[in-house]
């Protein structure tokens, strides 16, 4: 893959964009469960939408030609319903995805792709449709995606998006890897850890 | 008088603190892993130059991958083998306690840490794994993550969460006889939607709830995800004690009454207030089939496949891929469907009164010509138990397979798999196109005793005409 993975603060993104219709597509289309056999996420940009790409021979949108190179997904409602599996998002981001548009997505698959910085934003179904119109008109303009103004572009046209403000945050401040800030605070999980009855042979005194 | 869920009351009792973003630090008491979603958790924390924060809170078990048929070292399949080989040196390395191929207490990671008394009231479990929200079962936030939130939890043993709000789904009224479990949970997922739990919790409460076994409140809210909820749970009572007390992780002596106390303080008070509430009578709903290709799919064992032009609007196209898919046609009836394969197991229903319920109607049966039926118990445990009691030659018997334990053809991540166009009938949590293994497979979700019941006849039937019998 020609992108670097994401990485520190998410303000922008550039690039290509194109479709993939449906509502409830689930992370076991994304990523079948066989390719889960690994112990390492290298492979899956390849197998992205395995099945359903050999079942279209070659007219996938993963697989035209002039989607070689876009960066930004515009998807339905629903989208990554299923499995937690974050080899899905892995998968899209290893094939190139930097952020996904849609109706709405499945709780965990958005949190799974905010942790690898990828954005997932939303807008009404009439929004959606619109701009999957407009992208699919043509699949060479360049749409700039600004998180501030919360809006995707192509000069003329301009898309409002939704973003909560926890991950907006995130995104903005790059602390969406959230590992180093959980350790911020040892202490603090410490005390919590010495409060919790179960694990402290449910002392009363609690 | 304290208005609060048990959700309020355990989340309050895991914040950690309040993170810049909005979110909560989370403690998280319990973390259950497997083979497939640890691996690259554990090459990240190698990366960073991290360790294992409480090893001790870390829980191990392989499922996915193993074969049911031949468990023999080394796996057939040099992938799987792989997995387990990395799971069992990273469980070394880290000083975790695993529950490895070869010990009484391997199974199903949903099915074999409530065996060993490690789900409890009050705990916030995490797991690599959807169907996590099984736990809450027991009155415990359980919920299903990804690898880097694996990884998070190894370090820190804390998440970053949002707080969901809290639908009570009550169910009055008693199931029929006939209708379990799995019927109820398909029932609520069919008038709910696939997604109309995103961003709840769900608290299943009322009459016909409390009258659950522990075993069937798993099943209920194993597959609260199914409807978009990450995580459901039930408020524990006398049930739940009844089912933990003596278990190997259980509190013991003059902890034991301390752990009830608390444990009762948790449930949800009775003038709580919810974010949403609804209602619907347990006694009406009939044994329930999935005919299409989300587990929302689902009609009564007396209804016909849905005309998708006379569905919601935004239910129609999913309708009208799931026909074609399925080859099903509108107006058909559902009862009859001809099958293939039938499978019970699973996380949802791989629990020994699943076992049971099902040789009730298998026995003194012979599955029909032409059908290949197998059993897969959900954990060692599960499997000794049904030996002992004599189901397994029931089973045999009448013609099933009798396997080892593991997740199998629940998502055919090992040698189970449906071939081609061939259709289940199946007693697991998922009718996703491909779900089971082959690219066009088709999937009938249902209760292990309706699967019995599709394995004897060779298709679709309704069980209560073997209750009658």
């Amino acid at each position: 893959m020609n992108q670097k993975f994401p990485k520190g603060e998410i303000k922008s993104i550039q690039g290509r964009s194109f479709t993939i219709k449906g509502d409830d597509i689930d992370t076991d289309r994304i990523i079948p469960a066989r390719f889960l056999k690994c112990v390492s996420f290298s492979a899956l940009g390849e197998q992205v939408f395995a099945d359903d790409r050999k079942e279209l021979k070659g007219n996938h949108p993963f697989d035209l030609d002039h989607n070689k190179g876009a960066n930004i997904l515009i998807v339905n409602d629903n989208f990554g319903c299923g499995s937690s599996r974050e080899h899905a998002p892995q998968a899209l981001m290893r094939w190139g995805i930097r952020l996904i548009i849609g109706e709405s997505f499945a709780e965990i698959f958005f949190g799974n792709c905010l942790a690898l910085g990828i954005p997932c934003l939303t807008a009404s179904k009439e929004e959606i449709v619109k701009l999957q119109n407009l992208v699919e008109k043509d699949n060479n303009q360049i749409w700039e995606f600004n998180l501030k103004n919360l809006s995707i572009s192509n000069q003329k046209e301009t898309v409002k998006l939704i973003l909560d403000e926890g991950p907006y945050k995130m995104l903005y401040s790059g602390k969406w890897d959230a590992t180093s800030q959980l350790l911020d605070e040892e202490e603090k999980i410490n005390k919590t850890f010495k409060n919790l009855p179960y694990l402290n042979n449910f002392k009363q005194e609690i | 008088m304290s208005s609060r869920t048990l959700y309020d009351k355990v989340w309050n009792f895991h914040q950690v603190k309040e993170l810049p973003g909005g979110s909560t630090q989370l403690f998280i008491g319990l973390h259950l892993i497997h083979e497939v979603t640890s691996p690259q958790a554990f090459s990240a924390l190698n990366e960073k130059k991290l360790g294992v924060k409480f090893p001790n809170l870390t829980v191990a078990t392989v499922d996915h991958i193993v074969p049911t048929s031949n468990q023999q070292r080394p796996f057939s399949d040099p992938l799987a083998e792989e997995m387990l080989a990395t799971l069992e040196k990273n469980c070394k390395t880290h000083k975790i306690k695993f529950h490895g191929i070869g010990s009484d207490s391997q199974g199903v990671v949903h099915v074999m840490a409530p065996e060993l008394g490690l789900t409890q009231p009050g705990m916030t479990v995490a797991c690599g794994d959807s169907h996590t929200s099984t736990h809450g079962a027991f009155g415990a936030i359980a919920f299903g993550i990804g690898t880097s939130q694996v990884r998070d939890v190894l370090a820190s043993q804390s998440l970053a969460m949002n707080k969901l709000k809290v639908r009570r789904i009550w169910v009055e009224g008693e199931l029929q006889k006939g209708v379990y479990a799995k019927d109820l949970i398909l029932h609520i997922i069919r008038h709910l939607g696939v997604k109309g739990g995103v961003g709840f919790a769900y608290e299943f409460a009322g009459p016909a709830i409390e009258k659950l076994s522990m075993e069937g409140r798993m099943t209920i809210c194993n597959m609260a995800i199914e409807g978009g909820a990450r995580c459901g749970y039930i408020n524990p009572d006398e049930t739940t004690f009844e089912y933990i007390k003596g278990k190997e992780h259980a509190p013991k002596g003059k902890e034991w009454d301390k752990a009830i106390s608390w444990w009762k303080s948790l449930a949800s008070d009775s003038k709580a207030t919810f974010d949403d509430e609804i209602q619907l009578d347990g006694s009406s709903i009939e044994p329930t089939v999935t005919w299409g290709i989300t587990p929302g799919q689902g009609i009564s064992i007396k209804e016909t496949i849905p005309n998708p032009d006379l569905l919601p609007k935004n239910e129609q196209q999913i309708a009208k891929d799931a026909c074609k898919y399925m080859n099903l046609k509108p107006d058909e009836p559902i009862e009859g469907q001809s099958i293939d394969v039938c499978f019970i197991g699973s996380c949802t229903n791989g629990r020994l009164s699943d076992l049971q319920e099902a040789s009730k109607i298998v026995k003194g049966n012979t599955v029909a010509a032409g059908i290949r039926a197998f059993v897969v118990p959900g954990s060692q445990k599960v499997a000794k138990e049904a030996k002992e009691k004599g189901l397994d030659k029931i089973f045999l018997k009448a013609g099933f397979e009798w396997r080892e334990p593991g997740c199998s053809m629940c998502l055919a991540m090992n040698p189970d798999k449906l071939e081609g166009r061939q259709i289940s009938a199946s007693s697991s949590n998922r009718n996703f196109k491909g779900r089971q293994g082959s690219a066009n497979g088709r999937t009938l979700l249902m209760s292990p005793a309706m699967v019995a019941a599709a394995a004897i006849n060779g298709k679709v039937t309704d069980v209560r005409k073997f209750l009658q019998k």
